[in-house]
């Protein structure tokens, strides 16, 4: 057993999760503006209102009758994600990247009938996955197909990067990759890799899988060292954005790079973890007090990325 | 929250701690509701017991009975006599006891126990009225005789305190003059004191104590003056002079004419026995709310069966407590947040051991059943409801199949609350299918761990003791919660957690 003491915690500046809740998410955090980012559909639509691109919506499924309709849709379809609007922590989300006869492919190569869909659906509607049992809404969403130059990093599963946006700066980013520990999930308390990004270029810090540096993928065995993300200053100005969208002080948003589409907004969270420190090697304290300090913020998202981008590299 | 604006926050919650921790010292102090369980305080047993011969007719017998004695507080009265009725009757400030019977012969023995509590800001009554004092006729030659002696008296005195300390003097001086030896050879001596203070006009009148000794038998009451001064009765000893009464003895007769009447009875005597008893002091403070405004606030007034619900009610704080704490600076993982406090609740009432079997076995049978039910593609709503109907079979099969193998602990099964169980099982099966078996573990382990906290917790004694008979108590708990729901410090699992960040340090 080892452990780190709260002094060299303090001197990093690593934040808590006590201190991120008391001081940050219900400081900063309006609760109304909640439903917006635990409500997929709703971020979707507020997303496209400050022209934030996000995944192409296929389908809505509100009532258990439309399950039955939905097999006549998925004919139609190719690769789809089926997501619980309400879910939290990619908990119900299912990844289908193409069809063979009745079966239909999962991330992870299994297959599965269209009766488990409309059983996953079903269990949607349900609340299952939604926080608080409340009964949910499913979407469908146009499978994104991840930019080659990440999807190389990452086993099966799309790579998506998560930058920690603090009243509208970006403060932190990390890449986030599937393993076959993750199950095709980007999530790293379920195991995936997080990769810490410096804030002002995009390129890759350090690298952690269950909270343990490691400098290779566990499962492509390629080097996390040397990546760089391409268009990183559109996912900053993207996620500088969503501060207009949503008016959340303190969130997470999660951005993927599609082949075809360039950058998009998976998902924003009101509750974002406090892994991402780990990744980068450094604490967020410093940043978030920075701006904590700015007497005069920026209005504008550009600038705030400007600001960032200068302040930020070597915080 | 500002930063600013917590001052006042932590004001209210300053307040709200010291108005619990006040109010329960307060009603310790005020009520004598001890701190600890088994705390023991010492009550005197008076029984008084009556003799007389009945002459083969009704019977009437009445006892005067004390109405609160300076000093003493009555805990509890009864009589014991077969075959009397009895009934307590208080006619202007004379208390008495009545017993009475259609036809007695013979030897009759009546008894009458009162439970005395020492209790120094118990005092007699204000009477509504003052009272005026008696007067006096004297002959001659004591008329003279008293008009001097009283002279005598009045000329070193100035209130009627210390006329009757002076008069008690010269009567009782061990030199004589004339006067009082004329006075002392005729009648019954604290008779003649109480009718000359009368003639002085200060109201004086005789009253009966009884001296309180451990394990004394065939006791007599003692005769003690008393006098009016204005406002109340003081007590002199009618042979010293001192003034107030000794701590060990209780005014049983003050304000009546007579201690006992009988009708249809003769040679009636009445006799005392003394008994140091202890009874514990919790008991002694809710015999005493019924009397105390003070107990109105108290829970001792609630019937008893809804009191013994508020006895689990009012230890579910605690619970609440001891999670938070575990949840926020300890930083233990639990399946649902106030799960183990439910768990927790019915290990208190299966006992530790039998509940973790119990309660363990009921979720791995159930797990087992929803594995089945999760391949039936049910909606979630019928999916928990046939989960809760499954646990009802099985806390009912494993009762049995318990009470069968001579186990009556199998019973205590019931005592979980079934939704709670069925969520569990459904948490539990989700959890196993999305995160894996060690994440499982984790949460079950962190629940149970919690659970057992909060259980040893609230099955203290002393927790019990204290969150039902100091209700307030919750006050400082619910501050302390609150203060809680501001700690910004690290959880301890933090500092295990972020252990690889010494790495990057400096």
């Amino acid at each position: 057993m080892s452990w780190i003491s709260p002094f060299a915690m303090n001197r990093m500046g690593l934040l808590n999760m006590n201190k991120r809740n008391v001081d940050y998410i219900s400081r900063y955090n309006e609760r109304s503006s909640y439903p917006l980012v635990d409500n997929k559909l709703k971020t979707k639509l507020v997303a496209a209102e400050y022209e934030v691109k996000t995944p192409r919506l296929l389908q809505v499924v509100r009532q258990q009758h439309e399950i039955s309709h939905f097999r006549e849709r998925a004919d139609a379809l190719g690769g789809f994600a089926i997501k619980p609007a309400k879910g939290s922590g990619g908990k119900g989300i299912l990844v289908i990247i193409r069809r063979e006869g009745d079966h239909y492919i999962k991330a992870s190569g299994a297959a599965v009938t269209v009766a488990a869909l409309e059983r996953h659906l079903s269990n949607i509607l349900a609340g299952l996955y939604s926080l608080g049992g409340a009964p949910d809404v499913a979407i469908v969403e146009n499978l994104v197909e991840s930019s080659p130059s990440l999807a190389k990093y990452s086993f099966q599963g799309v790579p998506d990067i998560r930058i920690v946006v603090f009243q509208g700066y970006p403060v932190m980013a990390m890449l986030r990759l599937a393993t076959k520990a993750s199950d095709g999930k980007a999530n790293l308390h379920q195991g995936a890799v997080g990769v810490g990004l410096n804030i002002a270029n995009g390129r890759s810090l350090n690298s952690v899988q269950f909270n343990r540096p490691i400098t290779l993928h566990p499962d492509t065995g390629l080097s996390l060292e040397n990546i760089v993300i391409e268009n990183w200053e559109h996912m900053l100005h993207m996620a500088a954005h969503c501060y207009e969208a949503t008016g959340l002080g303190y969130m997470g948003v999660d951005l993927v790079l599609d082949a075809q589409e360039g950058p998009l907004l998976l998902e924003l969270n009101a509750r974002p973890g406090l892994a991402i420190q780990m990744a980068n090697g450094r604490g967020l304290l410093p940043r978030l007090r920075a701006v904590e300090a700015l007497k005069r913020p920026h209005f504008r998202p550009e600038k705030r990325v400007q600001f960032v981008i200068k302040e930020f590299k070597d915080l | 929250m500002s930063s600013r604006s917590r001052y006042p926050f932590y004001l209210a919650l300053l307040l709200l701690i010291s108005a619990g921790i006040s109010l329960a010292v307060w009603r310790h102090v005020e009520l004598g509701i001890p701190w600890l369980t088994g705390e023991q305080r010492p009550v005197w047993m008076v029984e008084a017991r009556i003799d007389f011969d009945a002459l083969d007719e009704p019977v009437l017998a009445s006892l005067n009975i004390p109405e609160s004695p300076p000093g003493f507080r009555i805990l509890t009265e009864q009589a014991a006599s077969p075959g009397y009725g009895f009934s307590i009757i208080n006619e202007s400030g004379n208390r008495r006891g009545e017993w009475s019977i259609r036809n007695a012969n013979g030897q009759q023995t009546l008894y009458f126990k009162a439970q005395l509590v020492p209790d120094d800001t118990a005092t007699t009554r204000k009477p509504k009225r003052p009272p005026r004092p008696a007067s006096v006729f004297w002959e001659e030659p004591q008329a003279t005789a008293v008009r001097e002696t009283l002279q005598q008296a009045a000329l070193r005195s100035s209130t009627p305190e210390s006329m009757t300390r002076e008069l008690i003097k010269l009567m009782q001086s061990a030199d004589p003059d004339q006067n009082t030896t004329l006075l002392l050879s005729e009648s019954n001596y604290i008779e003649l004191l109480t009718r000359m203070l009368n003639h002085a006009n200060i109201p004086a009148r005789i009253a009966d104590g009884l001296k309180l000794e451990d394990a004394r038998r065939r006791q007599l009451l003692k005769p003690f003056l008393q006098i009016f001064d204005g406002e109340k009765w003081l007590t002199f000893h009618p042979q010293t002079g001192r003034q107030g009464l000794p701590d060990d003895v209780v005014l049983w007769r003050q304000n009546a004419s007579s201690l006992i009447d009988v009708l249809g009875g003769n040679n009636s005597q009445v006799s005392f026995s003394i008994l140091k008893q202890t009874v514990p002091a919790l008991q002694l403070a809710q015999a005493e709310s019924d009397a105390n405004s003070l107990g109105l606030f108290s829970l001792y007034q609630l019937p008893i069966e809804e009191q013994s619900m508020f006895r689990m009610l009012l230890l579910l704080p605690l619970g609440a407590l001891v999670v938070a704490f575990m949840r926020i600076v300890i930083g233990v993982r639990t399946s649902g947040t106030f799960m183990p406090v439910l768990i927790a609740v019915a290990f208190v009432q299966t006992t530790l051991v039998p509940g973790l079997i119990a309660f363990i076995s009921v979720v791995s049978i159930g797990l087992l059943m929803r594995g089945y039910l999760s391949s039936l593609n049910l909606l979630l709503v019928s999916r928990i409801s046939a989960l809760i109907i499954l646990v009802i079979f099985i806390t009912t099969g494993l009762s049995i199949v318990g009470y069968q193998m001579g186990f009556n602990t199998g019973m205590t099964v019931t005592f979980f609350p079934m939704v709670i169980l069925a969520w569990t099982i459904e948490r539990v099966s989700i959890l196993w299918e999305e995160e894996g078996a060690r994440e499982v573990v984790v949460q079950g382990a962190g629940s149970l761990f919690v659970a057992i906290c909060a259980y040893l917790v609230m099955s203290a004694p002393l927790s019990g003791h204290l969150t039902f008979n100091f209700p307030e108590l919750h006050l400082v708990i619910l501050g302390v919660i609150l203060l809680l729901g501001q700690y910004t410090g690290y959880k301890l699992t933090e500092l295990r957690r972020f252990h690889p960040m010494k790495v990057y340090e400096g």
